[in-house]
């Protein structure tokens, strides 16, 4: 058993990344999940959320997600992602503003549209977002 | 022979026709080298979505309630074609040889009487097809990726395209477009949309890809099989569309780059032919003036 997994994060505009790593939790739809080596092959849609790269035993990376579907595979994991940003380069106002921007056209879309559904999704990315960036600031103070 | 005046004219036209063709080449040049490398970059994300989606397929295969995106209504009566051409000529075949291509579908699939109607994503391809097939456009959408083609163009095709599936106006959607492969060389590619298929592998390199498939039964799903699939199809529909845009441009920069050279080329071609005529003439009117200055002193 080899003791990295091939790891892959794929936006439709680039491969971010591809690399071995040792551990990949990822945002589930149905909950969070970790994928070591050996991880049994795996199908899942993913939440908006932060996926968290672990080399050497700690966190080396935490990456924001809009979302996506993971593959996990004897090959590797492959995480395809409709959007993805490093959480460190998150920009926290503008954030903020896309949150205020979708809960407007959420509230000015007629319930059970298809816009309404739209602008549903985008609130809950930029909250997802909002509370990646929080968590991180947490995360730094208790460090 | 024509005069001085004349031959000088048509020198200042197609030095100034040079001048644009040169100007446009630096252009496309500029703006291929972007348009190359979303392109490339782009590649991994349509093909793992292939793949995925290929996994998931695996386990309806011949199953039953597999959604109609996957497995099409089953039936192959009527076919839409997608015509991805390019807003602006002055590429050389580019636009040409999608028409070609789309125009030669749309006959083999008369042929078998099957109804055709076509969906033009760029202008020119709905000003060629308007003559031969004015009543089979069943749409058109028009200046896309004018600045720079993002995702949500895709997202707008993909939509139409969608829609007019649930309104059941086909079965089978087709996808044509130029796949770049260099600035010289684009491909014509035909891909099926819907229902889904993988598309012929390139090369002979994808053994790891069956075993994969082979492997499908194996997964673990979540959520449940088909929902994941109802939101992985309309997004690989995006998807596909996204990379055929984006390939699309790349392809259209490139084929405008090669024709502008090649013009800009035979205007030189063209102008060293015309500075000669033009020396020449010259040279003949100074020696017939000195003649018939000569002729006329000897005569007195």
């Amino acid at each position: 058993m080899a003791d990295v997994v091939e790891f892959e994060l794929i936006t439709p505009a680039k491969l971010l990344l591809a690399e071995p790593v040792e551990m990949v939790v990822i945002p589930g739809s149905e909950g969070d999940f970790g994928v070591l080596p050996g991880h049994a092959p795996l199908i899942s849609a993913v939440r908006p959320g932060t996926v968290d790269i672990y080399r050497g035993g700690k966190v080396g990376g935490r990456i924001f997600v809009a979302g996506g579907f993971a593959e996990v595979s004897p090959d590797g994991c492959v995480l395809l992602a409709e959007e993805a940003v490093a959480v460190a380069d998150i920009d926290r106002p503008r954030t903020e503003q896309r949150l205020d921007a979708a809960r407007q056209s959420l509230d000015g879309a007629e319930a059970g549209s298809e816009e309404a559904k739209t602008a549903e999704r985008r609130l809950k990315v930029a909250e997802a977002m909002l509370a990646a960036v929080e968590g991180a600031a947490k995360g730094r103070e208790i460090r | 022979m024509p005069s001085l005046k004349a031959l000088k004219v048509r020198i200042n036209s197609v030095t100034s026709t040079q001048k644009i063709t040169s100007a446009m080449k630096m252009v496309a040049a500029a703006k291929l080298r972007r348009a190359q490398e979303a392109a490339e970059a782009a590649r991994p994300y349509a093909s793992r979505m292939d793949h995925l989606l290929e996994s998931l397929a695996g386990g309806f295969k011949g199953g039953e309630g597999a959604p109609p995106l996957l497995a099409g209504t089953g039936a192959e009566q009527n076919h839409l074609i997608v015509a991805c051409t390019a807003d602006r000529g002055l590429c050389g075949g580019f636009n040409g040889s999608i028409i070609r291509e789309v125009r030669k579908m749309a006959r083999e699939l008369g042929e078998e009487g099957k109804a055709v109607i076509i969906l033009c994503v760029g202008r020119k391809g709905r000003d060629a097809l308007k003559r031969d097939f004015s009543d089979a456009i069943s749409g058109e959408i028009l200046g896309l990726g004018r600045q720079s083609l993002s995702y949500s163009d895709a997202v707008e095709v993909s939509d139409k395209i969608i829609g007019m599936f649930e309104a059941g106006d086909f079965d089978v959607c087709t996808l044509v477009f130029n796949r770049f492969k260099s600035a010289m060389t684009q491909i014509v590619t035909r891909r099926q949309l819907i229902p889904f298929a993988m598309p012929a592998s390139e090369d002979g390199t994808d053994d790891k890809k069956t075993q994969t498939t082979q492997l499908s039964g194996a997964f673990i799903f979540e959520p449940e099989e088909g929902e994941i699939l109802e939101q992985l199809l309309p997004r690989n529909i995006e998807t596909q569309v996204f990379q055929a845009l984006i390939e699309n441009n790349a392809s259209e920069q490139g084929a405008r780059m090669t024709a502008m050279d090649s013009a800009t080329r035979n205007a030189g071609d063209m102008l060293d032919d015309l500075t000669l005529t033009y020396n020449r003439t010259r040279q003949a009117t100074i020696t017939k003036e000195l003649i018939e200055i000569i002729s006329g002193a000897e005569a007195l």
